[in-house]
């Protein structure tokens, strides 16, 4: 079936942009990276209509990457329900987002540098996705961080986003040990790294009560999977990654590369359901971060970082599902959370390509400006907050659901947190369009090829929940409790119209309500305002031990020390072992003979003693 | 007849050797090396290599010590003064040399022990005919290049004998 | 006297005498051209060995190798002449150990 191709279009993008895109004219840049990805989706669509119903997984195994001893990794891709969920979510979504980013850059520096970093980064995730064993997927799991990495530092000369950059980067590479060491315990255990044999050994052992070699992979790779989606302890890299142009936040910071871990997890189903405190854990940090990261979003006054918060608190939600034993709907609220949230950062950044200003307190009034932004905004948001019939609504009352017949307090948290995250959305969206014009002059509609995207990605949004994702994938996962209580559905709905009546309360039916109850909430507001200090608490616990640590210890005694001491003793032997050779080059010809004697003598004598010069 | 001729022409060219050697003018080295190589060509006959003794008449102990003797008249090369500048050759030359001459015999003797006398005509092989068709069949590779570095030197000593003219 | 010859080691000894006479010379001498000279007397040296070992061996490839050794000792003469000419100009002077630039 060709698999390879799918990866290779975008490769072939980045290759031709970044090598001569620089002296291309802007259109030949645009047709390579949005020909790569149209190509790449079109490939997409053609084999997944070739494999259906897809009931097994289909491999393709190209060559032999690694041989070493027993040890042997190929090149190999593969494609089955779940990859395809991805596969369709990364080349459609990020082929919108590209067409958006035609817009959005059209005035930026560097224009083919960004469509060859956004085409490598597609090349990556696909091979994430497609990757049959795990090194080969920790291959794209590492190029997707490295191409956030770039993307996030794209305006190289703001040295804000240079550090959010590194940000990204380092707190990734905790992530990323974890799950190195993840993927070196499972080669330990089970002497393999694909996928199928390693899954089918797993399913032969019993479900461990304790913790076991099954549990510590599960936590490990859970290490990798915070790290890469932005899960409490991990997360704090992502509100920052809002540096990068907001077509990179979309793509990358929303709607694929942070759900690499949701997908990871997912894969690595069998392992988590034979390991039930590592599922529990997933559980627990899911919920967790939603409701954390929800209650920040509540707060904050940048439009992207709000959106940011809400990714984090949504990736929640998704491990919350996962966490629960239902994997299928983890992944359908992925499927519905890269339309409606690459939606709500494409509308941002309308809004910001519109008025070039993110704070959401020096908006206000742009709806008749910008129409077709505010309502596909509205479309976005009405999908986020659960509005029944949309998109979010299904994916959310599913692992909500789900959630309920796993513990019904996570349930409760969960139903709490949507009615935050419903607050939050449309505290933005009225704080941007409603009400009264507060400090701009200018604003004007982007251009078409911004907003026909939006468009798209609204109906998607509205719509997108009527493909039965979750049953699609149901073979792939055993089967789990979940019942359909109407009145929990009811609750969770009415959390999400509360939250959103609220918002209207406090931002237009009120205006000053909102400052009235910050101050009054006080100390507690501040706390939420300023991120629970988390950034704070980071850099004074890790951040500055580790610099002291380096400057004192590594740098001027390991450095300075052992490592200069050792290379610059190396280089005094050598010179007093050349000052005693020297005196043996004399200059003297006859020496030199005698030399050239003594040794020819020797040679003689060891082919006489080794028995004779034949 | 064989067995004197070889003591004869060995016992001359291990005299003019010796000279070579101890002589302090070098025009006299160089007439006793004319001496060996005289001799060594009479071996060579005997040894039935008729083709190599030519050679080693005309082109050794013509062309090539004409060059050496053309050379010493030329710079005036006059008997040489003890210098003793190396160490090492004089400490530790004569037991080295010493130790090489027992070392090349024993090697020798371990690995020809044949005793059957070499005999004047045994060996057939030794015609400019037989030579030359080794030359240009086996080893014509060899052969050619040895023209380019003949050639080579040539130049060579053309331009390192040029440059004082042009001064 | 024996009449049938001698054996081929003898050949090979002398060889091997001269060889050692020339490696004595170039050791001991001090004036470049006779040092060049004792060279000349141990590529003869070798040549007598090939011309003996190929009488042994019967066949004709010593006597071509020797041939070949003329060729390169008549090349090397030519420019090893040429040098000294040259070193001889530059230093007035023949005596090796005065030569040790080498060293530098």
């Amino acid at each position: 079936m060709l698999l390879w191709l799918i990866p290779a279009f975008p490769l072939l993008g980045f290759l031709l942009n970044g090598v001569i895109g620089r002296r291309s004219p802007k259109s030949f840049v645009n047709a390579v990276a949005i020909g790569a990805v149209a190509a790449s989706f079109l490939w997409t669509l053609k084999t997944l209509a070739a494999l259906w119903p897809l009931d097994t997984a289909h491999l393709e195994q190209y060559f032999t990457w690694i041989q070493a001893g027993d040890v042997r990794i190929g090149f190999d891709l593969a494609v089955d329900r779940l990859s395809a969920v991805m596969l369709l979510v990364v080349t459609g979504v990020g082929l919108l987002i590209h067409i958006y980013s035609i817009g959005y850059m059209a005035h930026e520096g560097g224009y083919y540098r960004f469509f060859a970093y956004l085409n490598l980064f597609m090349f990556f995730m696909l091979t994430l996705v497609m990757a049959a064993n795990f090194l080969l997927l920790f291959v794209g799991w590492e190029g997707v961080g490295l191409c956030s990495y770039l993307l996030i530092g794209f305006w190289f000369l703001r040295s804000s986003a240079t550090n959010a950059a590194n940000k990204a980067f380092i707190v990734n590479r905790i992530g990323d040990f974890g799950f190195s060491l993840g993927i070196y315990l499972i080669y330990i255990h089970f002497r393999s790294l694909d996928f199928a044999p390693v899954f089918a050994a797993v399913s032969e052992r019993p479900v461990e009560s304790g913790v076991g070699p099954l549990t510590l992979i599960g936590l490990l790779l859970l290490v990798g999977a915070t790290g890469k989606s932005a899960q409490i302890p991990l997360y704090v890299w992502l509100p920052d990654a809002m540096e990068g142009p907001t077509p990179v936040s979309a793509l990358i910071h929303a709607a694929t590369m942070v759900t690499a871990g949701v997908y990871m997890v997912a894969r690595c189903s069998a392992i988590y359901l034979h390991a039930p405190l590592a599922l529990e854990t997933v559980a627990v940090i899911g919920l967790a971060t939603a409701l954390f990261a929800a209650t920040i979003g509540v707060t904050q006054f940048d439009i992207k970082k709000v959106f940011a918060y809400s990714t984090i608190s949504q990736l929640g939600y998704m491990f919350l599902g996962a966490g629960v034993g239902a994997f299928g709907a983890g992944i359908y609220h992925l499927w519905t959370h890269a339309f409606f949230k690459a939606l709500l950062f494409l509308g941002a950044g309308s809004v910001i390509h519109a008025l070039g200003e993110q704070d959401l307190r020096k908006m206000g009034g742009l709806r008749h400006k910008t129409p077709i932004t505010f309502w596909t905004l509205v479309a976005a948001a009405v999908s986020i907050s659960g509005v029944p019939f949309t998109a979010g609504f299904f994916s959310k009352d599913e692992i909500l659901l789900a959630a309920y017949h796993h513990a019904p307090w996570m349930y409760w948290v969960g139903t709490i947190t949507a009615g935050l995250t419903a607050f939050y959305v449309f505290r933005a969206i009225f704080l941007a369009f409603l009400g009264e014009p507060r400090g701009w002059q200018h604003a004007h509609e982007s251009p078409p090829v911004m907003t026909v995207p939006l468009i798209l990605l609204a109906i998607l949004s509205l719509v997108g929940g009527l493909a039965p994702v979750s049953r699609f994938l149901a073979p792939m996962f055993p089967p789990h409790e979940a019942g359909h209580e109407m009145h929990l559905v009811v609750i969770s709905v009415g959390a999400g119209l509360a939250g959103i009546a609220l918002a209207w309360l406090f931002y237009v039916a009120r205006p000053g309500l909102a400052e009235r109850t910050a101050a009054r909430l006080g100390a507690l507001y501040q706390l939420v305002y300023n991120k629970y200090f988390v950034d704070e608490i980071y850099q004074a616990a890790v951040v500055q031990p580790v610099i002291r640590g380096a400057r004192s210890m590594l740098w001027q005694k390991v450095d300075v020390g052992l490592i200069d001491g050792a290379v610059n003793g190396l280089g005094a032997r050598a010179c007093a072992a050349g000052d005693v050779l020297r005196r043996i080059q004399s200059g003297n010809l006859r020496s030199y003979a005698a030399w050239v004697l003594l040794g020819s003598f020797l040679l003689l004598l060891a082919a006489g003693l080794a028995g004779g010069a034949r | 007849m064989d067995g004197l001729l070889f003591l004869i022409f060995a016992a001359i060219a291990a005299v003019c050797g010796l000279n070579v050697v101890l002589q302090r003018q070098p025009i006299a080295s160089a007439l006793s090396l004319i001496g060996v190589m005289g001799s060594l060509a009479m071996l060579y006959l005997l040894l039935g290599a008729q083709f190599i003794a030519a050679v080693q008449v005309i082109v050794y102990a013509g062309a090539v010590m004409v060059l050496f003797v053309m050379v010493i008249m030329l710079l005036n090369a006059g008997a040489e003064r003890p210098t003793g500048a190396s160490l090492m050759a004089s400490t530790l030359g004569v037991p080295l040399l010493a130790g090489l001459l027992v070392a090349l015999a024993y090697v020798l003797f371990a690995n020809f022990p044949d005793p059957r006398p070499v005999r004047f005509g045994e060996f057939r092989l030794g015609g400019a005919a037989q030579v030359g068709y080794a030359l240009f069949t086996r080893y014509l590779l060899p052969f050619e290049l040895t023209s380019v570095l003949v050639l080579i030197a040539i130049a060579g000593a053309v331009v390192l004998a040029w440059r004082e003219v042009r001064k | 006297m024996s009449p049938a010859g001698v054996p081929l080691s003898w050949y090979l000894v002398l060889a091997a005498f001269l060889f050692t006479l020339g490696a004595a010379g170039f050791v001991f001498r001090r004036n470049i051209i006779t040092m060049f000279m004792c060279i000349e007397l141990m590529l003869n040296a070798v040549n007598l060995t090939f011309v003996a070992l190929a009488y042994h061996t019967h066949q004709v490839d010593g006597l071509v190798l020797a041939f070949f050794v003329m060729v390169v000792a008549a090349a090397e003469a030519a420019v090893g002449l040429a040098i000294i000419l040259t070193v001889f100009r530059n230093r007035a002077s023949l005596q090796i150990d005065e030569v040790q630039s080498l060293r530098d």
